[in-house]
């Protein structure tokens, strides 16, 4: 079992035929994943990476049977890209772009209340269950089958806790990357709860970072909800106030949003929170008793 | 993005926002020129000066001064123009060293000629992240530092949510002048106010308004005494005429250098500078030096392209802060190859000459092993590690 993405999906990459679409879309060919084709307005017909071209999502549902898309498109048409995606039909969106206005998500966001389809990103480095389906700009290789099941805001940092996981001796369930703006399409407490309701994860790692409350209303969620151990880790700790980290969303406003404000809510509700992003793995294992 | 005053209230008097009238001025004979022209346009007696920098709290270090007459205004302009204006906001506070003021702004004075009759408000505009639309926040509380006023008087705090697909309704706007208990002409006047402010934020694409004081004048209009706005980065493609509002004499010039080679930098006060790919375990690498017995001395990610061009550039500047003593280079290679940074350490060390500093280098992820083989066989004295844990027990030896 896994979450959101699995062998039987069906896939398919907006900006299929663009630089990154292309890169990546190889990429998670040869990684096995089942894409069954992309999407470039106006160049629907042609065939790519050996995959047929839509002009509209709507069509690549209809002819493919499409239910999930990775989306590449520039950050100043992905707010209509997703959106479209939603309007046909996709039930998993997952957006790589970075740099999208934040206006334009607040849009999506409210557009999106009426479909019934899940949003993961923008700006993060996609979802991916080993050995089954890599949709995202993620490094397959240092994943490995398994039951760990992993949430993070960040690209790299994610990869870094992956690559411990899997030398402790640990794979992976599903991996979500949700992303580093400061409106993502899945919050960390509705990943969280995805894999806590998936029965064959068997731990959490919940991975934040400075700015905004999301790691605090997981943290309520596994206090209340929590059946599976969690670790947790947030970066930034020594992050200045008022300064815009890298990611768009990662910003101290107040008292609350602070790293250490956060980890001490984790650690309350009964999170197994690291000071040092080297120990993720290794706390995992220790806790499972591995 | 953060704006001047002046240039936030330009941009609010373009969608019809009543402000201070002002000009600005960079010199005292150009701030003469200015209250003539102002006293023209708007008939006020008195003028006020405004320090131009990118800082809150002017009026408490002295940025911003009344004029009663032609004397006063050139001798305040000529005092507050080159100051190093320290304020609240400022880097290092009260007690830093401030920051230059280059340039003026002479404003009306909107309080004659009943100062008594005059009253003030706070508005602000921004989005909540919690639920993912727009606020408008406003009190009758004005004038004042609004995180104060939220911690002692909340209920003095109002917010109207502002639904994104319907945009701001007029009963949102006449709710907000209601609750800020205006009347007659002014209420009239708040409603127009707070349409067009909203108007503007989401034309502009900005992320924060904030207008403290918006002042009900004696004769009962509602102008923007003051204004911060924020835009967001992400939306400058579609605003170039805002983008070249860019004020970099405000930014630290390392940092406008930095992102001129596509370098996220931003400098800290520590003593071991990094160099990281990706934000947050660019983030990471600083709590892991902090950890170690270190102080980070700057955040810097290098992006997903990070070449040997790019490595190098970022070793200049990491190395032009005299308080760095180690660097650590932590690269999680994905789409970027490990080798292809191990060289560019290599090529960067040989072009830059002599490197006192140790360096650090931790590269994991694709082609890891090739790297650390060019690494080993430069004959550079580089220590290297391939366990983000190893990494951190070296920083601890060199500086701990």
């Amino acid at each position: 079992m896994s979450v959101l993405v699995n062998k039987d999906s069906r896939i398919i990459v907006q900006g299929f035929t663009g630089k990154e679409g292309t890169f990546h879309a190889t990429q998670m060919l040869e990684y096995g994943t089942n894409v069954v084709g992309g999407v470039t307005p106006g160049k629907g017909g042609m065939t790519h990476l050996d995959k047929p071209v839509f002009n509209t999502v709507a069509e690549a549902v209809d002819k493919a049977g499409a239910n999930t898309s990775v989306i590449f498109v520039p950050p100043p048409f992905a707010a209509d890209a997703i959106m479209e995606a939603a309007e046909a039909g996709i039930n998993v969106i997952i957006c790589i772009t970075e740099g999208i206005p934040v206006q334009d998500m607040v849009k999506v966001k409210a557009y999106l209340n009426n479909y019934d389809c899940r949003l993961v990103g923008p700006n993060c480095p996609g979802v991916i269950t080993p050995e089954e389906a890599k949709c995202g700009i993620m490094p397959g290789f240092i994943h490995r089958k398994g039951k760990i099941g992993i949430v993070s805001r960040s690209g790299t940092l994610t990869y870094e806790a992956v690559d411990q996981v899997t030398k402790a001796g640990m794979g992976q369930s599903t991996c979500i990357g949700i992303g580093g703006d400061p409106i993502v399409g899945t919050t960390t407490k509705e990943a969280v709860e995805l894999l806590m309701n998936d029965p064959e994860t068997e731990g959490i790692i919940m991975i934040g970072e400075i700015g905004g409350s999301m790691e605090a209303d997981a943290a309520h969620y596994v206090k209340e909800h929590g059946t599976k151990p969690v670790v947790g880790f947030i970066a930034g700790q020594t992050a200045p106030k008022g300064r815009t980290m890298g990611h768009a969303g990662a910003i101290i406003g107040g008292s609350d949003d602070t790293a250490e404000a956060k980890m001490k809510i984790m650690r309350e509700c009964g999170i197994h929170v690291v000071n040092s992003p080297a120990q993720i793995g290794a706390t995992m294992a220790e806790v499972l008793g591995k | 993005m953060n704006l001047h005053e002046y240039q936030g209230k330009e941009l609010l008097k373009s969608y019809g926002v009543a402000i201070q009238e002002g000009l600005v001025a960079t010199t005292a004979d150009e701030a003469v020129e200015a209250f003539k022209n102002l006293q023209e346009q708007t008939g006020t007696d008195f003028a006020v000066v405004k320090a131009q920098i990118h800082a809150g709290g002017r009026g408490k270090g002295g940025g911003v001064k009344l004029a009663k007459n032609m004397d006063e205004l050139k001798e305040h302009a000529g005092n507050i123009i080159g100051m190093m204006l320290k304020t609240p906001q400022t880097p290092g506070g009260l007690n830093g060293p401030g920051k230059l003021v280059r340039k003026v702004l002479i404003a009306e004075d909107v309080y004659a000629p009943d100062f008594d009759a005059c009253k003030e408000y706070y508005v602000s505009i921004l989005m909540d992240r919690e639920r993912k639309c727009n606020v408008i926040i406003y009190s009758t509380e004005g004038g004042m530092n609004i995180e104060e006023v939220a911690e002692e008087t909340p209920h003095l705090v109002h917010k109207e949510y502002i639904d994104p697909l319907l945009g701001l309704m007029p009963f949102q706007a006449r709710k907000v002048a209601f609750n800020l208990g205006l009347s007659g002409q002014a209420f009239k006047d708040m409603t127009k106010f707070i349409t067009n402010l909203y108007k503007a934020f989401v034309g502009a694409d900005a992320s924060l308004f904030e207008i403290n004081p918006c002042l009900k004048t004696g004769d009962d209009r509602i102008v923007a005494v003051d204004c911060k706005v924020t835009l967001d980065d992400n939306s400058l493609f579609r605003h170039k005429d805002l983008a070249e509002l860019r004020d970099t004499d405000e930014e630290d010039p390392t940092e406008v250098e930095a992102k001129s080679f596509g370098l996220n930098f931003i400098n800290l006060d520590g003593n071991v500078g990094c160099m990281v790919n990706g934000a947050g375990l660019a983030m990471s690498t600083m709590d892991i030096i902090k950890l170690s017995g270190g102080e980070p001395a700057n955040f810097l990610d290098v992006g997903g392209t990070a070449d040997a061009a790019r490595v190098e550039q970022a070793f200049r500047i990491i190395l032009r802060d005299p308080k760095v003593e180690a660097i650590l280079i932590n690269i999680f290679g994905g789409i970027v190859r490990c080798d292809r940074v191990a060289q560019g350490v290599v090529d960067a060390y040989k072009n830059i000459g002599d490197i006192k500093v140790p360096i650090i280098v931790r590269l994991q992820g694709t082609n890891a092993d090739i790297a650390k083989t060019i690494i080993d066989e430069s004959g550079l004295s580089v220590h290297s590690a391939i366990l983000l844990q190893e990494a951190a027990d070296l920083v601890k030896e060199v500086v701990g």
